[in-house]
């Protein structure tokens, strides 16, 4: 339970606020994440609605104080509906100079900047090319600056327990953790429980740790200070009464695959190969083992992909996962199961290209390659994830339609939604509606066709070692009904119009409008983790009286089918993308809509701001 | 084979041919291949629904679709990750994979040494012609130094591949050869299947368009006995009519021929074969031909668990007394609960 501020007791306690965004800043040893994630659940546990952005560097232990060796973590947390980790950080938590320099830009006019002055030494300021000290030349004027030495206080803190310099440094993180803690009204309590677990085996750093984090709480209940730290509260959200927890999109990946696997009645197998942002999927479900998932690491993406597709021919429900550059190298045998009509599940998890690109940074412009990014006609369902709570969603119903229209389907998600975390109302699975898979197991009436076809134009799922239906499969044109090899041009004509009838008859739910009228001045149209920032920005505008909408579209092949209808009782539309306007082609190309990109290629997420100044535009 | 294996099945050659025509060159060294196949099948003992070929691209890749079984013609080079997923999902399936040396040891060279590493329980027949057929006669990595074709018209400069000691080399605990037209080869894919673990079956065949006759010099019926060392596990490593046998040089550790005299291989110094002599057999797939006899036969066999047997026993530790509660395991982690008073642990 939240502690409940006192009230009007504390002088300091500033008026409530409505949403606060803190971004932690430091060295890739310093924690960060960690911090980050541990203010999440107190955040959680104070009842805020919440959104965060982990922003890590590519390299695994970049030199120690470099400006590419800066790790942070942003949260946005609030009382009313938070749909994006926030544009502009109103706090920073600066653990040295590099972190100072590489965040300090986007911090809100006025914010606050709490600095550890003990690493602002002349050898970590040069290597954050600083000419001179920040925290001293009056450069951070505009904004309110608390220097603290951070390093020197944590060092008292954890004097009692005899550790080495470096080992007492490293609860730093506990330190500045504590003073976030009491900067925002929060009960230290689970943090103590999550300490004591995790260092249950070395209880000297437990007790170390936990020192730390008191002391920064304590430091900002009784340092009289007449600067800028004060304490704020925020208000829990009104949420629905349930049980919640924090998801990630990798999470929700994993979880609704299995989920599913079980909805259809299969066995899961997963063939992967290690590849950021997609790796926390195959770490994921390799621990589920008891929910009769077999993981396989694969010696490249190509043995991924086609270990799944072989297992999806033995049975299974054969899935793979990987980013960009993976899922280029896939491509050959995404036809394959084109082309046999077996059911696999391709997870995208995309980051920013072309080429290795931005291994950590988001982007969404692997739209082409999932629609069109094939030899031959080579349709494929297309569906993407809004949020990590939608990736749950999204996962199951890839299965779905992936086993009961016997179809490889691509599930985009992005690197943004793999590793954000958000609050997730946790579902009730008996909610769902099971579509368990009947394999054919005996000659039916009329004999026996592998390519014979049901009222969806999809062909029957036999196991090898049935016996009386032994047949042949393969990636050379399948004759109609008894899928032999068969080079006839009438018959190659026939299969392509089959093979795209089936994805286009694909049933999928009708495109609702989440937000404004059905018609209208302006349609803000988006797919994939653009949600948030879409969505908020929307809704502010429309508070403001402007007549815009917001679309967001799941299913991007096939596309819903009232879906031209409803782009076009719009006067405008605009499609705001991370990539140089991909949905906007396809939407073009599909409904011949005069839709308007709006593009942001930097591997950061869209502000709110920026959408917010797409609408202006289009209304003016 | 596996031991999970348990249907068994009487049934004559033509209960393994499908009604496909079948669409070699004629004369293609293949057709052998898949007669000896088709005769093994039956005596073996083993269920045609039980039994899934699976192939790559390429001449020997159409196999499957002659091949009254399940079957599965896949993409090119990948033949062993597709026989790798289906067998993790029903082990008790019995899966040959059909290759080539462009499509098992070129593109596909990466999956089958994995493959091999990881021990799949399977039987892989890579088929050597030594040169791309089914792209119209190009030199392919077995093809010997000079080979001319359309993309080396002056003769090819790269060292060719040695299936057989690629094998070995990736660590395989069966290693086999024979040929297309050999009486021989059906005791070969017999000891193949026997064998628990990934079975490599090097077949030399003879593609008659593009690369005629280029493994006459010891597969031809006339000398062969002089040019063909069978190898029998137990038996000495004679040839020539016993007139003539492998012996080891201890001091260099490399082998010799010697003659062997009246029928005394063992004063020659003849080795006996030995299937489960790793030594001997890295010595035995790189015995150079001309000078030595082409080794053929098991050259090793010496069986270790299988992956998809360690895999499936894996997972069934890390179930054991385990409920699959997906429920339970949506509400694992950091919960909290929200109520008319607010969140709570």
């Amino acid at each position: 339970m939240a502690t409940v501020v006192a009230d009007g007791t504390d002088k300091r306690t500033s008026p409530l606020s409505d949403a606060v965004v803190v971004r932690f800043a430091g060295d890739s040893g310093d924690g960060m994440q960690l911090t980050g994630g541990q203010f999440t659940l107190s955040s959680a546990l104070a009842g805020n609605d919440f959104a965060t952005f982990p922003d890590f560097p590519a390299e695994i232990r970049a030199p120690q104080g470099t400006l590419f060796g800066v790790s942070a973590f942003q949260i946005n947390f609030g009382s009313s509906s938070i749909d994006t980790a926030g544009d502009a950080p109103d706090v920073l938590v600066a653990m040295n100079p590099a972190a100072l320099k590489t965040n300090v830009p986007s911090l809100k006019q006025g914010g606050l900047i709490i600095a550890d002055e003990g690493e602002f030494n002349d050898r970590n300021l040069a290597k954050a090319k600083y000419d001179a000290n920040p925290l001293d030349d009056g450069s951070l004027a505009k904004w309110q600056l608390l220097k603290l030495n951070i390093s020197q206080l944590t060092m008292d803190a954890v004097k009692p327990f005899g550790l080495g310099n470096k080992e007492a440094l490293r609860c730093k993180n506990m330190w500045t953790l504590g003073l976030a803690l009491w900067m925002f009204d929060r009960d230290r309590a689970p943090l103590v429980d999550w300490l004591n677990a995790k260092f249950a085996k070395a209880p000297d750093l437990a007790a170390a740790n936990i020192a730390a984090l008191n002391a920064g709480h304590a430091y900002g209940e009784t340092a009289e200070l007449a600067g800028p730290l004060k304490q704020h509260h925020v208000d829990p959200a009104p949420v629905a009464p349930g049980l919640y927890r924090t998801l990630t999109g990798a999470e929700g990946i994993a979880l609704g695959l299995v989920a599913g696997a079980q909805l259809a009645k299969l066995p899961m197998f997963f063939g992967g190969y290690p590849i950021t942002p997609a790796s926390a999927i195959l770490h994921h479900l390799s621990r589920l083992k008891e929910y009769d998932v077999t993981t396989f690491q694969a010696e490249d993406e190509i043995a991924a992909i086609c270990s799944a597709i072989g297992a999806s021919y033995g049975g299974s429900l054969g899935v793979t996962s990987s980013s960009g550059p993976g899922i280029a190298l896939k491509g050959e045998a995404m036809g394959l199961a084109i082309m046999t009509e077996l059911p696999l599940v391709i997870v995208n998890s995309q980051r920013g290209g072309p080429s290795t690109g931005l291994p950590t940074k988001t982007e969404q412009s692997d739209l082409y390659q999932a629609v069109y990014g094939r030899n031959g006609d080579a349709p494929m369902p297309v569906i993407s994830a809004r949020s990590p709570g939608d990736a749950f969603e999204c996962a199951i119903e890839a299965v779905r339609i992936a086993v009961q229209y016997m179809t490889p389907v691509i599930l985009l998600t992005d690197g943004y939604i793999a590793n954000a975390a958000e609050p997730w109302a946790v579902p009730d699975l008996t909610t769902y509606e099971a579509f368990p898979v009947e394999f054919l197991t005996e000659v039916p009436e009329g004999g026996f066709k592998p390519y014979g076809r049901d009222e969806n134009l999809k062909r029957p799922w036999v196991k090898p070692g049935t016996p009386g239906l032994l047949h042949r499969i393969g990636g050379i044109e399948k004759e109609l009904d008894t899928g032999h090899i068969n080079y006839e041009a009438s018959n190659h004509q026939a299969m392509t119009d089959i093979r795209k009838n089936k994805i286009d008859g694909i049933k999928v739910p009708d495109q609702i409008v989440e937000l404004g009228a059905e018609s209208g001045r302006l349609a803000v149209v988006g797919w994939g983790s653009t949600f948030g920032p879409i969505h908020q920005a929307v809704r502010r505008k429309r508070a403001e009286g402007a007549d815009v909408s917001h679309i967001h579209i799941r299913h991007i092949w096939p596309l819903p089918a009232n879906l031209g209808e409803l782009l076009k009782s719009y006067d405008k539309v605009i499609i705001p993308e991370m990539n140089t306007g991909q949905l906007k082609t396809v939407l073009r190309d599909q409904y011949l809509v005069d839709a308007k990109p709006v593009n942001k290629v930097s591997g950061q997420p869209f502000t709110i701001a920026e959408i917010e100044a797409a609408i202006e535009e289009a209304l003016a | 084979m596996n031991e999970m294996t348990t249907i068994a099945r009487t049934t004559t050659l033509k209960d393994w041919e499908t009604d496909q025509e079948v669409r070699w060159c004629p004369g293609c060294g293949d057709y052998a291949i898949l007669k000896a196949v088709q005769r093994t099948m039956p005596e073996i003992g083993t269920a045609p629904e039980n039994t899934v070929f699976i192939s790559g691209i390429g001449c020997s890749s159409r196999f499957p679709y002659y091949m009254e079984t399940y079957g599965f013609h896949t993409i090119h080079g990948r033949a062993p990750a597709f026989a790798t997923g289906l067998k993790l999902a029903n082990p008790n399936l019995d899966v040959w994979i059909v290759t080539g040396d462009g499509d098992g040891l070129s593109i596909g060279g990466n999956h089958t040494m994995h493959l091999i590493r990881r021990n799949l329980d399977c039987q892989i027949m890579l088929f050597n012609n030594e040169i791309y057929g089914l792209t119209k006669g190009q030199y392919s990595p077995t093809s010997r130094v000079g080979t001319t074709s359309p993309s080396t018209p002056y003769g090819s400069v790269d060292r060719p591949a040695q299936p057989a000691a690629f094998a070995l080399g990736a660590g395989s605990r069966f290693v086999a050869r024979g040929f297309d037209v050999s009486k021989k080869l059906p005791e070969v894919l017999k000891a193949a299947h026997a064998h628990k673990g990934a079975a490599f079956i090097e077949i030399f065949q003879n593609c008659i368009v593009y690369n005629k006759d280029v493994f006459e010099d010891f597969a031809a019926p006339k000398g062969a006995e002089d040019r063909q060392l069978w190898l029998e596990t137990g038996e000495p490593m004679l040839y020539a009519k016993g007139t003539k046998g492998i012996a080891l040089d201890a001091e260099a550790l490399h082998l010799k021929t010697v003659d062997v005299v009246d029928g005394d291989w063992q004063a020659a110094g003849v080795i006996v074969h030995d299937v489960t002599n790793r030594s001997v057999a890295h010595m035995l797939v790189e015995m150079p031909f001309g000078e030595f006899p082409m080794a053929l036969g098991v050259l090793y066999d010496d069986p270790r668990p299988t992956f998809e047997a360690d895999v499936w026993r894996q997972n069934a530790a890390a179930r054991e007394g385990k409920t699959a509660d997906l429920q339970g395991l949506l509400k694992k982690g950091q919960t909290w609960t929200v109520t008319e008073g607010g969140p709570e642990l």
